[in-house]
């Protein structure tokens, strides 16, 4: 039901959806990424 | 411009559901039924491995644990998921494009090879003929009928994916200028990839093994049959994944009462998934004495870039659970997180198994990543690292698909009861599993090898740290057992004592508004095209290298395996 | 077909992570040598002898320079043959001096093996044609496992030898 009173609000179709949480999830989840890949670089370079 | 905006006057023919006759229903649960017979054996030989290498155990009666590891890894990674994911494809197949009476005898005469095949080698492994482990690495050598075995369950596959190609063309027949419903059009990728994938392996057994495990030819060269196998194996864990991400796309929505996030971009990441799953299998082959450096540099890009349709499903999902959640009414940043049908296990094992993948994804960069591939290769590390990816991320996605999947074939409900036991099966293989594949990440940093039998080596501080984890391993594979063991009682229940009714076969839909899905990804010879001139850039020149400067070929050898 | 905004932001830090990685370890292997092994030397697998370092006299440890050393290793199933000691017994354990520089070269006579000295980089596939080989600096003292760490047959978990870094 809301989204139909939101989507009236945002008539422009090309109007994007929010999707914060799923950014901040993303980014989250890349930070991890990075983090463990340098994680097992670093014991590399270190033996 | 889209295809959609062709045809307005009718149903979208892409989105219609077409119902499983009967018989085509029994054709799937022959398939689900061998997968699960697969996942009880194979899980026992788990169990039994793990228990050996925590030195507390040995087998009885003689048995060997390399043929005990032989069984676990050909059931499991060969038999349980090929049998599980042909079913599963044929059926999503079935309910989009539909399946002709001819299609679903040649889809039996799949079944029947694939089994006789599976039956075939695991005699020869029973017999202690076989125990070359799932891989067969020459010059290791097993009975002739192990490799012939496993010919004849590719062969069984290869029959799925012209059955799948066929009906997909039937399809667009007769809908000419429509786009492929979604699922078949997923399963069509898979298996392109799969038909790409397995000529490697087969020309392996086909002009390389059989004739010389018969004794016809005199020598091997191992490093094209590593090669081919590898070529083989970087995407046989694709076709693992592929089914888990369909369920991911197309499924799951539903199930949380959501759309499709984006129909196209899903089309998107699975067309990059084909590209770049197939010339990559040098990054298994990274401590390889054979292969020049920089060729291997060169395929660890490729896998770096095999990474982007995954980060591209990540967002998805995760985009796909936030607008499911805020159209639901949840406000705030991560409040649509409770809009998720927690107490629901079709959601719930599947979910667990995303959660499962983000440390498995990442594992796999770290393996794939040329030198620091030293830290890790060939450790217990590799080992937890599959564990997370396919036995936690792919196998609980299937659990979740077969707790709809078996009452949908079987005429029959998924009660609550067996909605609740299945939410505790779930939860006991996330434990066990994230007890056994982590102690086996700490091990394998700590250099502790796979695939070997208990041993204390030459004793001292490091071998002793490894055995503490090996205890832990043991804890970890009996929870998992325990979980093998409900989901067999489960599928026991499922099949014939459930209460009988109409369980539902969750598709999602796309929003009415959503943007069409552009034409050009009903490109198949193109996509095809791509594929191959990767491949060929990727492995010709080293491939034909390995040949033409190649060492003096390796006879058999049988005494090492007990033969 | 288009890209929400935070996808594309995504997709920018996801890819530009890779290409990082890609950077740092194209860096180290190109330019600094870090490199997997990858020499392709080829050697008759029924014939290692016919290569002077896998002769018996000249397996297991020597020292060519200061803190330069090369150790020899002959893997068979299932067993790393380092040469015998001053009674004739097989060496089973070797010593090397901490921060010296040594050179890895193995090969076999019979099927695939691996030889991973456990918690270092000294980490290689041992097959059949082939010599093996790894140049790296022991810089951490301590009793390390040497290890076959790639499936050879019902003896697979009995190869092993110890290498002790000393102070």
């Amino acid at each position: 039901m809301s989204l139909a009173t939101q989507e009236r609000k945002q008539p422009n179709n090309e109007e994007q959806p929010n999707l914060k949480g799923t950014l901040i999830s993303v980014l989250i989840l890349g930070t991890l990424i990075v983090v463990s890949w340098f994680g097992v670089y670093a014991l590399f370079m270190m033996r | 411009m889209g295809i959609k905006s062709l045809k307005v006057d009718q149903v979208d023919p892409s989105a219609q559901k077409l119902p499983l006759s009967k018989k085509q229903k029994n054709l799937y649960l022959s398939f689900m039924t061998v997968s699960i017979t697969a996942l009880l054996i194979g899980g026992l030989m788990g169990l039994l491995q793990t228990l050996v290498r925590s030195g507390k155990f040995t087998l009885p009666a003689g048995i060997d644990y390399y043929q005990v590891l032989t069984v676990h890894g050909v059931i499991l990674g060969l038999v349980m998921t090929f049998f599980f994911i042909i079913g599963f494809q044929y059926s999503l197949m079935g309910r989009t494009v539909g399946m002709t009476a001819k299609q679903l005898k040649w889809g039996w005469v799949s079944f029947w090879l694939m089994l006789i095949g599976t039956i075939m080698t695991a005699t020869i492994i029973l017999l202690g003929q076989g125990s070359v482990l799932y891989t067969f690495y020459a010059p290791l050598r097993a009975h002739p009928i192990f490799y012939i075995g496993l010919a004849l369950v590719i062969v069984g596959t290869w029959i799925a994916a012209i059955i799948n190609f066929r009906q997909v063309y039937l399809w667009k027949k007769k809908y000419p200028g429509e786009k492929t419903p979604l699922p078949a059009f997923m399963v069509t990728i898979n298996m392109i990839m799969w038909v790409f994938a397995t000529i490697g392996v087969a020309s392996a057994v086909l002009i390389q093994f059989i004739p010389w495990s018969l004794g016809y030819a005199e020598t091997i060269n191992v490093l094209v049959t590593r090669t081919l196998f590898w070529y083989f194996g970087h995407p046989l864990v694709y076709f693992w994944l592929l089914p888990a991400y369909m369920a991911w796309y197309v499924i799951i929505p539903k199930i949380i009462g959501g759309k499709i996030f984006s129909d196209a971009l899903a089309r998107l990441s699975f067309v990059l998934l084909l590209f770049f799953s197939l010339p990559v299998g040098f990054h298994h082959q990274l401590t390889e004495p054979g292969i020049p450096a920089t060729w291997k540099f060169i395929q660890v890009i490729l896998t770096m870039m095999v990474v982007v349709p995954t980060l591209m499903t990540a967002f998805s999902l995760f985009a796909t659970f936030e607008m499911t959640g805020r159209k639901k009414g949840y406000k705030g940043l991560f409040g649509w997180f409770k809009a998720l049908p927690w107490k629901d296990v079709r959601f719930l094992a599947p979910f667990i198994g995303m959660l499962f993948f983000i440390p498995g994804g990442i594992g796999g960069i770290i393996n794939g990543s040329h030198q620091l591939n030293t830290v890790v290769h060939n450790t217990v590390w590799v080992t937890g690292h599959f564990h997370l990816t396919v036995a936690a991320a792919v196998i609980l996605t299937f659990f979740g698909i077969s707790y709809w999947l078996i009452p949908h074939l079987t005429g029959r409900k998924l009660t609550p009861q067996i909605n609740r036991l299945g939410i505790i099966q779930a939860i006991l293989w996330a434990i066990g599993m994230a007890i056994m594949s982590g102690a086996m990440h700490i091990a394998g940093l700590k250099g502790a090898p796979r695939r070997s039998n208990f041993s204390e080596y030459a004793g001292g501080e490091q071998v002793s740290e490894w055995i503490g984890y090996q205890v832990a391993q043991a804890v970890g594979g009996s929870i998992l057992f325990i979980a093998i063991l409900l989901i067999v009682y489960l599928f026991i229940k499922m099949a014939f004592f459930a209460p009988k009714g109409v369980e539902e076969y969750p598709l999602a839909e796309e929003e009415v508004d959503a943007e069409p899905t552009p034409a050009f990804f009903e490109n198949w010879k193109l996509w095809i095209a791509i594929t191959f001139a990767l491949i060929i850039f990727a492995y010709g020149v080293p491939f034909v290298d390995m040949i033409n400067y190649a060492p003096p070929g390796s006879p058999p050898f049988d005494w090492p395996i007990g033969k | 077909m288009h890209l929400h905004k935070y996808e594309k932001i995504w997709l920018v830090f996801g890819i530009g992570s890779l290409v990082v990685f890609l950077l740092v370890l194209g860096f180290g292997a190109f330019w600094k040598g870090t490199h997997p092994q990858s020499h392709g030397q080829l050697i008759d697998p029924e014939n290692i002898e016919a290569n002077d370092a896998f002769k018996p006299e000249n397996l297991g440890v020597t020292k060519v320079d200061d803190d330069k050393y090369i150790v020899n290793v002959v893997a068979s199933a299932f067993n790393y043959d380092l040469g015998e000691d001053e009674n004739g017994d097989p060496v089973k354990h070797i010593r090397i001096p901490k921060g010296a520089t040594v050179l890895f070269q193995a090969t076999t006579p019979d099927v695939i093996h691996g030889l991973n000295i456990a918690g270092t980089n000294v980490n290689m596939m041992v097959e059949p044609g082939y010599v093996s080989k790894i140049e790296t600096e022991m810089n951490q003292a301590g009793e390390y496992t040497l290890v076959c760490n790639e499936y050879c047959g019902v003896g697979h978990h009995l190869m092993y030898a110890t290498v002790e870094v000393y102070e």
